[in-house]
């Protein structure tokens, strides 16, 4: 399915460019970290490349047209008004899997994610960070090629941040290609194989983890990697 | 004052000794509404739902009109449904005109637009809040339609009591198409009407006294049975 090309894309809300011009391929391999300042554009790189935010100009094009294996997970964790179990269950009904398949894969997940306890439970009863993994789980159901997450651990504490970080490790090792976005230049560190640094819209950097953060190019990117406040 | 407490006494004398007059137009009542109510919701929520999903051309146009029809006179609905039915209307071969069936048209006339705006209402929030995520699992239209029902059940069921409270309490266009005639179609609502013209005030406010008790029983009922207030899945 791999590469994603971007070329020359542009993302425009009420006559404002938000994201672009962009020219992007994004390979195999990652996990891929895009960082930046807030309203960089980096939400809307990652839902422009999931295909769920309408393209002013340009193009995304994955080099195989079925590209349907692809989650997503929202910053704000979205979670079904029904229970725990049926939260996860949900994704494999949509694309009428059978009902053994079904149950084995939630009961699964599950106790990977370590909600057995509450399984019958309404999903909207959990905390942040037992939705966010309930969310993890949910977008992981269905073995997805592409794994794309949004800032997933803003908002979670050390502890549910650690969880999500060794779960998608252990994704990313059993083959999901992985791309998130984050603020948080710690986790960046310890999760990425490439960077893609956003500001104003536009990529200003990208490259290996351990360059771009050994060797910013950018004076942007040395601000950013410094703490510094960027407008 | 001393109305009301006849009223009241009257509602407990009719309740007490099992009334057989009372019962039956009870049950009627609930019959007609019930049934209203159960094919108004089978049209109007799915309906709501669909507005709330699709984007179309005249969406907007369709909304406002459903929104007015909210407050569609009933006293017109009536009469509009009784040139309608009777022997020389266009449906007068059905011979429906002063039967239980004719009341039940009329009301699913009248709930329909509100049972449709208070759904729609509800899972256009709700679509609001799983949009992405359904769009981003890729599920087709029909599939979004259901989850929002399932998901909004709740909500739904506030839709489906608020027609019940309007079917149950109407009297004008029932009273027009149903004629209020005893042991056929004769309800609550039109016997109190009737009481009332007959200046016998407190049995008329002791089948609203009963009328009340019945809205309130059906409400509480239906909110049990679907255990909306219970802790766990809901």
């Amino acid at each position: 399915m791999f590469p994603l090309t971007l070329s020359k894309l542009s993302v425009r809300r009420r006559g404002k460019t938000v994201l672009g011009p962009i020219d992007l391929v994004i390979d195999q391999g990652g996990p891929t970290m895009v960082i930046g300042p807030n309203g960089s554009g980096k939400t809307t790189l990652l839902r422009v490349m999931h295909g769920i935010e309408r393209i002013s100009e340009g193009t995304a094009e994955w080099a195989e047209p079925d590209h349907a294996n692809h989650a997503y997970v929202f910053q704000s964790p979205v979670v079904l008004r029904r229970t725990v179990a049926e939260n996860l269950s949900y994704p494999l009904r949509v694309i009428k899997r059978a009902k053994p398949e079904i149950n084995s894969a939630v009961e699964y997940w599950i106790e990977q994610i370590g909600l057995g306890k509450v399984a019958n439970r309404s999903a909207t009863r959990l905390s942040g960070g037992e939705r966010q993994k309930l969310a993890i789980a949910r977008a992981l159901i269905r073995n997805p090629e592409v794994l794309f997450l949004d800032e997933p651990c803003s908002n979670l504490d050390g502890q549910s941040t650690r969880e999500i970080e060794t779960l998608l490790l252990e994704t990313a090792k059993a083959g999901t290609r992985i791309i998130m976005s984050t603020h948080d230049m710690g986790q960046a560190r310890r999760l990425a194989a490439d960077i893609i640094f956003m500001k104003s819209g536009h990529i200003a950097e990208k490259g290996l983890a351990p360059d771009v953060f050994s060797t910013p190019q950018t004076p942007e990117l040395q601000a950013f990697l410094k703490g510094d406040i960027l407008e | 004052m001393n109305d009301i407490t006849q009223g009241l006494l009257a509602a407990l004398r009719l309740i007490v000794a099992f009334d057989a007059e009372l019962w039956e137009i009870s049950l009627r009542s609930l019959q007609v509404s019930l049934t209203a109510v159960i094919i108004a919701s089978v049209v109007a929520m799915p309906f709501g739902a669909f507005l709330a999903v699709q984007r179309f051309k005249y969406r907007r146009l369709v909304i406002s009109i459903m929104n007015a029809l909210m407050g569609l006179p009933p006293v017109v609905v009536g009469l509009i449904f009784y040139i309608l039915l009777s022997r020389s209307g266009p449906f007068g071969a059905f011979g429906l005109l002063f039967t239980p069936w004719a009341m039940i048209i009329v009301q699913i006339v009248i709930i329909t637009p509100i049972i449709a705006s208070i759904s729609h209402q509800a899972m256009r929030e709700l679509w609001a809040e799983y949009h992405d995520l359904l769009i981003s699992l890729n599920t087709s239209k029909w599939q979004r339609i259901k989850t929002l029902i399932w998901d909004g059940r709740r909500n739904l069921l506030t839709a489906g009591l608020a027609g019940f409270g309007r079917a149950i309490g109407e009297v004008g266009a029932i009273m027009i198409v149903g004629g209020n005639i005893e042991h056929a179609t004769r309800v609550l609502t039109t016997a109190i009407a009737l009481e009332t013209g007959k200046g016998d005030f407190a049995l008329a406010l002791g089948l609203g006294f009963v009328l009340i008790g019945l809205a309130l029983f059906v409400n509480i009922s239906i909110h049990w049975l679907s255990r909306t207030e219970r802790e766990g899945r809901w």
